[in-house]
């Protein structure tokens, strides 16, 4: 199949890069770009593990064409910290708080959670369940997600995710 | 604090030992907060391919043709694996651990809907689908059986055509080409008499229906023969990777020691991960085949359709019971849809689990189980789904009839259970089914419950909302939920349980470096369970080493000890209990160097926290940093050098958590919603390790039991379609539904358990299936409802609302 070049932004860092139209986004992060923090859990656009922050908004790159990508400003789990530099509040909140155990939808979980404090800097308790109702849970029970947002919603550096 | 010898006070030592019993933060999660896991797609290796699997349309069919031109015509194809390639190689079928044979390729019929047919290996995983959508195959129809209640008819097809001359099974003899085993437990003529006698009897059909663990990761694996070195490599999603190194070796004819399996992190199993599917096998086949390594991962539609199914248990239940509520005999019946290959994940001379369990927490004089296993043209599995081996489907059995019991009674459903617990003093108490129950205070854990929630009040409450509704002021009913289940984990002793005839053990070597760090790794594998971190804590307790100090590792089958993996809450009671004794090893080879050291008879010393110190001069003492670093220069003569330990753990028992768990739910009879108000869970899983991951395995627990409960279905339409394999259809609660939970606990050791620990991350789910049940049957209870079944929707409780009457009131 013919390919196309796309560039993409992702954690700040250019790439122009050679994809088949029908190619996932997912799948180009997780393996032409090898960032495999985001996951893929169901295909159909309900799990929410393949959460990356597309151009501002929480995106489900399963469900996204690298192709409609095309000049995008990404972020991804791996670019929610600076590189060497102290994790984000969400990312210590999770483990304060056992927000997660098998780890697998823990990337889409913090950056849909990621966006959410974004649209919302301080929610409430059902904010937070509609707002990560996209992504689901195998393990949790959501309780001690829903703890780890809004003790990190407090958390003073909450705004400072790695500057792009 | 790598050195925790210079803190003075030994309290304050202990404290940075992070040992048994502290909500330490776990490991796992530096890597997994910053995308930094290793899950076995993130496995990526030069040259690899990609696998992908042709799926029959049908539940029941004879293929007559594959035409492989048609797929190896799309670009990027490189191969197509049928039936008839595997032949040669007699690995078209491939052991199950229940003393069966599943088709690895659909061999001349398919017999379920998305059965195996062909795989197709391709450069990358787009050209694989392609590649798997273009394989033209001619099909001719059979007349389908879906129905378990009709597999034993005489006219019913026969689905096992290879097997259709067996007269006797791995479990005995078949009565007919569609019947797996009937299995029976019990003193079956003491039962009846009990029942002809008693004052009171009831019998109740109880479906328990087909779920699907589904983890949000799917199953997979890549597989390396490597072409020069005749090694094979094969990582996946394996819960008990030792196992599938054996099974590859004995399928595949590989010598063993030129298989290394490697699971890594894995994204949660619930028993979906125990079995060996086709698709690993493959995987291996195709890198044979092709002499690159090949990846094989699932879709959601293929893991929820084909992989491990759970439950499917059609039950009958029955009590006899004096008329002042004292239970005589319990008898269960039961027939089990296995699907059209018998692939139950179960220690192999328990066909039916542990499901003989199902007499509870109750002491029950007489009893008689019996199970018989059917096929139908379903995908085979019957794996237990967060639970030990049909544990769940035990608990529910009891915990049901028991209500309808009580409903019979006019009793009390908390008193009756309550006046029939064991009692403590009758442990270790033997079942009428054959167990020996080690340890527990079940009216002391009732009672704690029973205030927690403020039992009286809440049936006080009830009845007042119930005459609001019979008045026609209000619209809602409450149901209370109670459960009180105990559960049969960590399989097992060898006497009894094993896989494939290794028996059930686990183990754990450690290996302590000259500066007082460690490596421990273990037969065991995480998917989510937090080994790497619980683990730590308890060789820390056992050999005064900092937890941060032990690196724990799993799933490496060239490095860590054999061991049967992490399933049916075993990793604690088996697994645990090996760190602990291997850690005692460690400790006694220590107190050795430290008597050489300090030049005094090693009984003269005492353990203290992080050292040995000379009883009565507590300032005379060598930390265990300084004994690892003497086990490398200066040991006792004659004593070999080095600190390492190893321990193969054979229990001599069974653990037997427990817990009281209570519902409270309204439920809106016009609508059939059904509101959770409160889930209160105590559990005793004896020792806590520690206590944080302990309460989120029960949240997670919870969680699935309420899917179970409240939603979750593989349902079949007639021609054997499966109806809902993908999360468009299958239950899967988001933070919206999920109920909020409380926890608790008590605190019974298991008297058998190194360090008295029991487990708990299936508890949850076993107690908490039947706890929301029962709400809702209760909110019926005084309506006119008896029972009924799962999954309680929306639209099902509507339904048993409306044909109870209750909606033209």
């Amino acid at each position: 199949m013919v390919k196309m070049i796309v560039s993409l932004t992702v954690n700040g860092e250019e790439h122009e890069i050679a994809v088949e139209p029908r190619e996932l986004l997912i799948h180009t992060l997780r393996e032409q770009l090898r960032l495999t923090g985001a996951h893929i859990g169901c295909d159909t656009t309900h799990c929410g593990a393949c959460t990356v922050d597309v151009n501002g908004q929480s995106v489900k790159s399963c469900t996204m064409f690298t192709a409609q990508a095309d000049g995008a400003e990404i972020r991804t789990v791996e670019g929610l910290a600076k590189p060497g530099g102290p994790l984000h509040a969400l990312q210590d909140a999770f483990r304060n708080e056992h927000g997660l155990q098998c780890g697998f939808c823990t990337p889409g979980m913090l950056m849909r959670a990621y966006r959410l404090l974004q649209e919302i800097p301080d929610p409430n308790e059902d904010q937070i369940r509609w707002g990560i109702s996209g992504n689901l849970c195998r393990c949790t029970g959501y309780q001690n997600i829903v703890k780890a947002i809004q003790s990190a919603a407090h958390a003073e550096h909450v705004a400072e995710a790695a500057e792009l | 604090m790598n050195d925790i010898a210079t803190i003075p006070s030994p309290a304050d030592r202990a404290e940075k030992l992070e040992g048994i019993g502290c909500k330490r933060k776990r490991v796992e999660d530096v890597r997994f907060t910053q995308g930094r896991g290793n899950y076995v797609d993130d496995v990526t290796l030069p040259g690899m391919l990609f696998g992908d699997f042709a799926r029959s349309p049908y539940a029941h069919a004879r293929i007559k043709q594959i035409n492989k031109a048609s797929a190896l015509n799309v670009p990027g194809v490189l191969a197509v694996i049928t039936a008839e390639d595997l032949i040669p190689l007699n690995l078209h079928y491939m052991p199950t651990l229940a003393g069966d044979v599943q088709a690895v390729l659909a061999h001349e019929k398919v017999l379920f809907q998305n059965q195996e047919v062909a795989f197709i290996v391709a450069r990358d995983r787009y050209a694989a689908a392609d590649g798997a959508d273009a394989l033209e195959v001619e099909y001719e129809e059979l007349t389908p059986l879906i129905d378990p209640h009709k597999s034993l008819y005489a006219d019913a097809p026969v689905l096992r055509e290879d097997i259709q001359e067996k007269t006797v099974g791995a479990h005995g003899p078949r009565e007919h080409p569609n019947h797996i085993f009937t299995w029976s437990v019990g003193d079956e003529a003491a039962t009846e008499a009990a029942f002809q006698s008693a004052d009171v009897v009831v019998k109740e059909y109880i479906a328990h229906p087909r779920v699907h663990p589904c983890p949000l990761e799917t199953c997979g694996s890549v597989a390396h023969m490597d072409p020069v070195t005749k090694q094979l490599t094969l990582w996946g999603t394996f819960q008990a990777p030792h196992v599938v190194r054996t099974v590859a070796a004995l399928i595949t004819g590989i010598p063993e020691h030129k298989i290394r399996v490697i699971a890594p992190d894995i994204g949660g199993g619930f028993g979906n991960k125990v079995g060996v599917y086709p698709g690993y096998v493959l995987s291996i086949v195709a890198s044979i085949v092709t002499g690159k390594p090949v990846k094989w991962i699932e879709d959601r539609m293929e893991n929820l359709s084909t992989t491990a199914f759970a439950r499917d248990y059609h039950i009958t239940a029955e009590l006899a019971a004096t008329k002042d509520g004292k239970i005589l005999a319990l008898r269960s019946n039961v027939l089990a849809d296995h699907g059209a290959f018998d692939a139950c994940a179960d220690p192999s001379k328990y066909p039916a689990g542990f499901y003989h369990i199902c007499t509870g927490a109750y002491d029950i004089a007489a009893a008689f189980v019996s199970v018989k296993g059917v096929y139908t043209n379903k995908a085979a599995g019957g794996v237990s789904y967060r639970c030990s081996f049909r544990v769940t489907e035990a608990a529910y059995t009891i915990e049901r009839i028991i209500e309808v019991l009580a409903l019979k009674l006019g009793m009390d459903a908390g008193e009756l259970r309550l006046k029939n617990f064991i009692k403590p003093e009758q442990f270790p108490y033997k079942s009428a089914t054959g167990w020996e129950y080690d340890s527990g205070d079940y009216p002391t854990a009732m009672a704690k419950a029973m205030q927690a929630v403020d039992y009286d009040g809440l049936r006080v409450r009830q009845a007042q909302m119930l005459e609001e509704f019979k008045a026609g002021r209000s619209r809602e009913v409450l149901g209370i939920g109670i459960s009180f289940f105990t559960e049969i984990v960590g399989a097992g002793p060898s006497k009894n349980c094993d896989i494939l005839g290794i028996g059930m053990f686990d183990s754990c070597e450690i290996r302590v470096h000259p500066t007082g760090a460690a490596i421990a790794r273990l037969g065991t594998k995480s998917q989510g369970q937090g080994h790497e971190t619980t683990y730590a804590q308890i060789l820390a307790s056992e050999t005064g080493l900092p937890a941060d100090m032990i690196t724990i590792e799993e799933g490496d089958t060239d490095t860590a000890p054999y061991g049967l993996g992490t399933y049916g809450s075993r990793s604690t009671p088996v697994a645990g209990a090996a760190c602990a004794r291997a850690g005692r090893k460690i400790r006694h080879k220590a107190q050795l160097i430290a008597s050489h050291l300090l030049e005094v008879h090693h009984d003269d010393l005492e353990w203290d926290v992080d050292g040995f110190a000379v009883k009565g001069v507590p300032d005379r003492r060598k930390s265990m940093k300084e004994l690892a670093w003497a086990a490398y220069n200066n040991v006792p003569e004659g004593m070999e050098m080095g600190l390492e330990a190893v321990d193969y753990y054979d229990p001599p028992n069974f653990t037997y958590p427990y817990g009281a768990y209570f519902c409270v739910m309204r439920i809106d009879i016009d609508t059939g919603e059904a509101k959770i108000e409160r889930f209160y869970a105590l559990d005793d899983c004896g020792t806590r390790i520690n206590p944080m991951i302990i309460e989120g395995q029960v949240h997670g627990g919870l969680t699935e039991a309420f899917a179970v409960a409240m939603g979750q279905l593989i349902d079949f339409d007639e021609n054997g379609n499966v109806m809902g394999a993908s999360l468009m259809d299958f239950f899967l609660p988001t933070a919206v539904e999920t109920p909020k939970w409380e926890t608790d606990y008590t605190e019974v050791p298991s008297p058998h358990h190194p360090i008295g620990a029991k487990g708990v991350g299936e508890s949850p789910h076993v107690g908490g299936v039947p706890a929301f049940s029962n709400a809702v049957n209760d909110a019926f209870a005084k309506l006119g409802g008896v029972h009924t079944h799962m999954p309680h929707t929306a639209a099902n409780i509507w339904t048993y609302a409306r044909d109870l009457g209750l909606q033209d009131s």
